[in-house]
């Protein structure tokens, strides 16, 4: 067992956890986008950034990732922390308001606005669905290429990959795509998820081509 | 070439090398890096090879093409040793020249350097402005070289401390000595190097540790490993030799920018003669101790410098930073513990134990030993510069540099590539070191140094840098990716005067969140080049937003041109404009139409009486 001081709580928690699981344990909540129980750590959405270490030494990492070390202090919702977080908030905000998921995270911490062009776009790359993929369906036909600004996730070559098994579980774990897909034509495509009336891919001129890895779509078959 | 099996038997070689050659003899030195062979020295090696050829001058006068000296802006030169004759900028016919002079044992007076301050003709290498104020450790030794031959390396002393060490020094010391030494990571963040070897050789050593040299020099502006890598390939061999004896490594990775086609030759040429003498491999000049050198080369992206995504890359994965911890020394490459040190780092290693640690650790002020600069911009001699640590920027600018490159007064100088911030002239006189460059809000990087004048737009210099950033981040983190690109918009607003002064404050608030948040030393500190100006030319992004004006003339939004009455209708803006935007009689003032123009300022570059003027 390991000491460590969460929010100024003394408490022993067992080796090789990482301090969101710790956090989580004890009852902190750490906001996650990019985190799932099933999958291994990725690191890449920064909302679960804590403070760790003392002032003026201390810096914030990713919770998901940071394995508990003896002696850590860690601050879960300090000033800091919070700026931070709503800062990626706005930043997702931003780039992909039509996801149910951001909107509910901006609400729960008062982002109200955000001070960005406004996009519109269909993936956050939080990678969710290439670690499903690969870790619980085994399947690996997705993954990311390119960097930058031109990264993005699709199949090799952007045809439909032969190792894919239209499970639907990517689309099943996707944060920004609220669109539980009901049917492949965009006349008869209904959302039952989200909120929102409009949901993005449908007004796509090539429907066919969206994030969806499924001709046709099985995931209305499985609710 | 024969396999050496002992300690004696390199010994014997090194004596026989040294005894072949008479010092005395005069050496025709043309420097060959990269830049010596965009500028033309490849056509004078071929002159100096004919003419020693056609006049049989071979025992009479040596050829030795070398990797780069520094003094680029002097390209193509030659030097003769051991006069110490240095020829600027020279050609074929003047290449013959020398060489007749030099069988005369004469100089080619009207070749010879002219120092601009005082208009005299200088002759030794020594004597000249930007050479005397410099410690040349590492740099100098490139003259003394040919990359291509190992045996020059031998001559010069190279793997001397290596094989020394081999015989008669525990690891541990070899350790305490890098640490005595004083040594810190020359890629830029500083960390010291014994105690990161110290890590590695605590390691548990199950199947094996690597040690990888960082050659992934992606920095604009910035060349200095290149230098080293094609100037003198064995002394970062010789380095990662004595690291691995000192660390007990087995498996050595030299991660290479495939941009870099002259340094892979030289080092894939090296690697071959080392293993051939027997300084690479299994039990190296017959002791226990094994180890070899791979290559791998890089797929072009800037951020497999990082060391997490350096090694990602090794395994042929996709080159992309996590979190530390686990740091490299605990799982590392294919998950063995992995100690990674940048190019000048690991050249620093044999001139520790060449002069002793003591010796070393005496050089310079507040960080130990010497530095290299690439010193590039609006700047009268571009070069490599090597200064000991605690140099003043002065020093470097302008008695070394030569201070400006043209009218304009020398502004800011922008440190340690697109991580880095600009420092402004007021504060040139800060000794260089890891602390005060950090303090100033700029880092030491891995050792660019961009010169700016009074025509630089300081916004228009943060944008260039973010673009950058936003095309090389990897992606993978969201703060990063975004952050950057939203940093760039912002930039991109303000300078084409779209700006508000909530610009400005949005700007600021994301550039030091992102510090905080990204993951990975890309984008912690791709923020430095906002902060940095914003901190030392904040009136600069005012000016952009209030009076919708560009101070520098180069925000091409905010800025017109017009042909005043010193104008004499010659015509030559009117054939250089390539949106024939000016008209006007022959010999008449001419005019500019704004709405054609697209202020390429190709008009200004050409006008001869200085009558295109920019508001």
């Amino acid at each position: 067992m390991i000491a460590v001081t969460i929010n100024g709580l003394n408490v022993r928690v067992e080796e090789g956890t990482t301090i969101l699981e710790a956090a989580r344990f004890i009852g902190f909540p750490i906001p996650t986008l990019c985190n799932d129980d099933g999958l291994s750590p990725y690191g890449a959405c920064r909302l679960c950034v804590v403070e760790i270490g003392e002032a003026p030494r201390s810096k914030l990492v990713s919770s998901c990732t940071y394995p508990v070390e003896e002696g850590l202090v860690i601050r879960t919702a300090s000033e800091r922390v919070v700026r931070a977080r709503r800062m990626v908030i706005e930043l997702l905000l931003a780039s992909c308001p039509q996801s149910k998921k951001i909107q509910d995270l901006a609400s729960a911490h008062g982002v109200r606005q955000q001070r960005f062009k406004q996009e519109y776009d269909d993936c956050i790359l939080c990678g969710l669905c290439v670690r499903m993929c690969r870790e619980q369906m085994m399947a690996n036909a997705i993954g990311f290429r390119g960097r930058g600004e031109g990264r993005s996730i699709g199949t090799p070559f952007d045809v439909s990959s032969d190792v894919c098994r239209l499970c639907g579980a990517c689309m099943y774990i996707c944060p920004a795509c609220q669109l539980r897909c009901t049917y492949n034509q965009p006349e008869i495509a209904i959302c039952n998820a989200c909120a929102n009336l409009s949901p993005p891919c449908i007004t796509k001129d090539h429907y066919s081509d969206m994030m969806c890895y499924m001709e046709p779509c099985v995931a209305c078959e499985i609710k | 070439m024969e396999q050496l099996r002992s300690t004696q038997e390199f010994t014997a070689l090194r004596e026989h090398l040294l005894s072949a050659l008479n010092p005395d003899i005069a050496t025709i030195v043309i420097p060959a890096g990269t830049c010596g062979q965009a500028s033309g020295a490849t056509r004078l090696v071929r002159t100096a090879q004919r003419e020693i050829l056609s006049r049989n001058l071979q025992g009479k006068v040596y050829l030795r093409v070398s990797g780069c000296h520094g003094f680029c802006e002097m390209e193509p030169s030659v030097l003769i040793e051991p006069a110490g004759t240095f020829y600027p900028k020279v050609d074929a016919s003047g290449m013959r020249r020398i060489i007749d002079a030099l069988l005369k044992g004469d100089v080619v007076e009207d070749l010879l350097y002219v120092d601009e301050a005082t208009g005299q003709r200088i002759e030794k290498v020594g004597d000249i402005g930007f050479y005397r104020h410099q410690s040349r450790l590492l740099l100098s030794q490139n003259e003394k070289i040919d990359p291509l031959e190992v045996y020059d390396y031998l001559r010069a002393g190279g793997y001397c401390a290596f094989v020394q060490m081999l015989s008669n020094m525990e690891p541990s010391r070899v350790i305490e000595d890098v640490k005595t030494s004083g040594l810190r990571g020359r890629g830029g963040a500083g960390f010291p190097t014994g105690t990161k070897w110290e890590f590695l050789a605590k390691a548990a050593n199950g199947e094996g540790k690597y040690i990888v040299c960082n050659a992934d020099e992606g920095d604009p502006g910035a060349y200095m490993d290149r230098s080293l890598l094609e100037g003198n390939p064995h002394s970062i061999i010789e380095g990662m030799l004595i690291g691995a004896y000192a660390t007990g490594a087995n498996l050595g990775v030299m991660y290479v920018r495939s941009e870099y086609p002259l340094a892979i030759k030289h080092l894939g040429n090296s690697l071959k003669q080392s293993r051939r003498l027997g300084l690479l491999g299994e039990n190296i000049l017959g002791t226990e101790f094994s180890f070899d050198i791979s290559l791998v080369k890089g797929a072009g992206a800037f951020v497999c410098g990082e060391e997490t995504a350096l090694m990602r890359s090794i395994e042929g994965e996709m080159g992309e930073p996590r979190q530390r911890p686990p740091f490299p020394v605990q799982k590392g490459i294919h998950g063995k513990p992995t100690l990674i040190n940048n190019v000048e780092t690991w050249a620093n290693i044999p001139l520790i134990f060449r002069d002793g640690a003591d010796n070393y650790a005496a050089i310079g002020e507040v960080n130990a030993g010497t530095k290299i600069f690439s010193l590039v911009g609006k700047i009268k001699n571009t070069g490599l510069v090597e200064v000991p640590m605690g140099t003043p920027i002065r020093k470097i600018i302008y008695d070394i540099g030569g201070g400006q490159a043209g009218d304009k007064g020398i502004k800011a100088v922008q440190t340690g590539g697109p991580s880095g911030g600009c420092i402004p002239a007021d504060l040139f006189d800060l000794p260089i070191s890891y602390e005060n460059l950090a303090q100033a809000g700029s880092i030491m990087g891995s050792g660019g140094m961009i010169v700016m004048d009074e025509s630089t737009c300081m916004i228009d210099v943060a944008k260039y840098f973010m673009n950058f950033l936003k095309d090389e981040s990897c992606g993978k983190c969201f703060a990063c990716r975004k952050g950057t690109q939203r940093m760039y918009e912002l930039l991109d607003d303000i300078s084409s005067g779209r700006g508000t002064m909530k610009h400005l404050k949005v700007l600021e608030e994301l550039a030091i969140i992102l510090k905080d948040i990204a993951m990975c030393g890309l984008g912690q500190t791709a923020s430095n080049p906002v902060l940095s100006t914003l901190k030392y030319f904040r009136d600069e992004y005012i000016e952009h937003i209030q009076n919708r004006r560009c101070p520098a003339g180069v925000c091409k939004e905010l800025i017109s041109f017009t042909i005043n009455e010193r104008c004499t209708g010659c015509g030559a803006c009117v054939k250089a404009c390539p949106e024939e935007a000016i008209s006007g009689e022959k010999k008449q003032r001419h005019r500019i139409d704004q709405d054609r123009c697209s202020r390429c300022g190709s008009c200004r570059s050409v006008c001869k009486f200085d009558a295109v003027e920019v508001n």
